[in-house]
């Protein structure tokens, strides 16, 4: 079929419609390595701008960290540029290998399959291990990865309210007559900024007979006293039947994923998981960047610990501002706005005072809870954060929000 | 009226699926168009009122249509109960 007139008429009727309706995402170009300070183009065209980033997802500051760099030169020399394969065709390298188990050994599991991202392994990992006999129950809020993988599944799906333990138990008692029951978490949820209280769901699903699986992308070598992840802060490490998580956050930035956990269902993954079998392997560079990432966290917890410690002045300093914040004890610290062309508003002013942060609302976060979310890095300073600080306080200080309640800005504002 | 299933439906509804401080739901709010409720929580739904109606709703009648509000769930439920 010919792509008419007609055609591109409609499709540029919904982006029309998209624009609209605010919904229309542009990028913004960065013309610097990923860091606490970046330069940016924005709007296109406009001359570059030294701005302080508070939006990556950069929280161990390992994205450009020379050594890494200096690793993934090494791979890429030794091992070359690609594979040209899938895994299990002839794509697979000793170092892919060792990144299993170098996994392996940091989250505390059995064993561990890669994949190209986390949204790959979510997509695979329910088809692969799961059947129409079983069910998944999965938290209202998980990441929109896992809500996909839960769709191309043939289990029975079903939800329970946001970390609310007496409704996942009354969902557990309700599905025992199936086969096998999975219970579906964020281990840190990436809009709010909280942690799934998962020595609460082991028990439960202890009693219950249900396996655990926990998205790790936004706790993986920073959550816990040593960074293995929400397991290690709630006391439950080897205790998560499956966990996935991402190597394109803290663990270097760039790109892969993983399955890891109790080894029958890794290898069921090995053996069906379609993203899996029917994409390429993680480069060899890649893999080579993420193992020095691992060296590093191994031989110490100082990056986790200023990451903490940034975290807390950040939050600090945002609610002696006056800012209405999401509560929560991790580097994602959601500053409140409810309305979402304030969220917009508010962005903007933050970018011309130097602060790159973006605004999130509906579809992405429920009506009336717009928000900057703020992400503190390991790469940030104190200079970074109070200057950060004194450019929310400025800008603050211009909507008139500062020591206001939710009440008072979405009387002012509008939901 | 307690046994009414309407307000039995209503009752469920409200307690599974209201985030707090939303509207509360009257017999015609759209459930399914409306987002309330989404199409994995409708499984738990549909097994509700399977257990509490001693009735079985075959797969293909489950439809977000049938679904979308207390009253158009009470209708389903009055014509299982009978057949």
């Amino acid at each position: 079929m010919a792509y008419t007139d007609k055609t591109r008429e409609m499709y540029q009727g919904t982006l029309q419609g998209l624009k609209e309706a605010g919904l229309f995402k542009q990028e913004r170009l960065i013309h610097s390595p990923q860091a606490a300070d970046i330069e940016v183009e924005f709007p296109a065209g406009s001359p570059l701008r030294k701005v302080i980033n508070m939006c990556a997802n950069n929280y161990l500051g390992l994205s450009s960290h020379p050594d890494v760099i200096q690793a993934a030169h090494e791979g890429l020399r030794t091992r070359g540029y690609g594979m040209s394969s899938v895994r299990f065709i002839c794509g697979t390298q000793d170092i892919h290998k060792e990144l299993e188990r170098r996994t392996t050994e940091f989250l505390g599991t059995e064993d561990t399959i890669l994949f190209p991202s986390c949204m790959d392994a979510n997509a695979g990992v329910f088809e692969a291990v799961l059947t129409k006999d079983d069910v998944m129950i999965s938290d209202r809020l998980v990441h929109a990865s896992l809500i996909d993988g839960i769709r191309l599944c043939g289990a029975m799906p079903d939800t329970f309210k946001h970390s609310d333990m007496a409704h996942l138990e009354q969902k557990l008692q309700m599905h025992q007559d199936r086969r096998l029951r999975l219970v579906i978490t964020d281990g840190v949820f990436s809009m709010d900024g909280d942690t799934a209280k998962l020595d609460e769901m082991v028990a439960l699903c202890d009693k219950y007979d249900a396996m655990l699986l926990v998205d790790e992308s936004h706790a993986s070598g920073f959550i816990g006293r040593t960074g293995r992840g929400t397991h290690e802060k709630y006391g439950v490490l080897g205790k998560i039947d499956i966990i996935t998580s991402t190597f394109g956050k803290a663990l270097g930035g760039a790109t892969g994923g993983c399955v890891s956990g109790r080894k029958e269902l890794v290898e069921m993954c090995r053996q069906k998981a379609r993203p899996y079998l029917f994409s390429n392997t993680i480069a060899p560079v890649i893999v080579a960047g993420i193992l020095k990432v691992f060296d590093m966290l191994m031989a110490s917890t100082e990056r986790r610990d200023k990451l903490e410690r940034n975290a807390a002045y950040w939050r600090k300093g945002l609610q002696d501002a006056g800012f209405v914040l999401k509560e929560g004890d991790t580097p994602i610290v959601p500053v409140m706005l409810f309305n979402a062309k304030l969220a917009q508003d508010f962005s903007r002013a933050l970018y011309d005072e130097g602060v790159y942060a973006v605004g999130f609302f509906f579809p992405v976060v429920a009506q009336s809870q717009a928000r900057i979310r703020t992400q503190l890095s390991a790469g940030h300073e104190i200079h970074h954060l109070d200057k950060a600080l004194e450019a929310f306080t400025k800008v603050g200080r211009k909507f008139d929000i500062l020591g206001k309640t939710r009440q008072e800005i979405i009387d002012r504002f509008g939901m | 009226m307690a046994d009414d299933p309407k307000d039995i439906i209503l009752k469920y509804v409200t307690a599974e699926y209201l985030e707090e401080g939303a509207d509360p739901l009257t017999h015609d709010t759209p459930l399914i168009s409306g987002g309330i409720v989404d199409s994995f929580s409708m499984v738990s739904l549909k097994r509700f009122l399977e257990n509490k109606y001693k009735i079985s709703i075959p797969e293909d009648q489950a439809t977000p249509e049938a679904f979308d509000t207390v009253n158009k769930i009470a209708d389903l439920v009055k014509r299982f109960t009978k057949a």
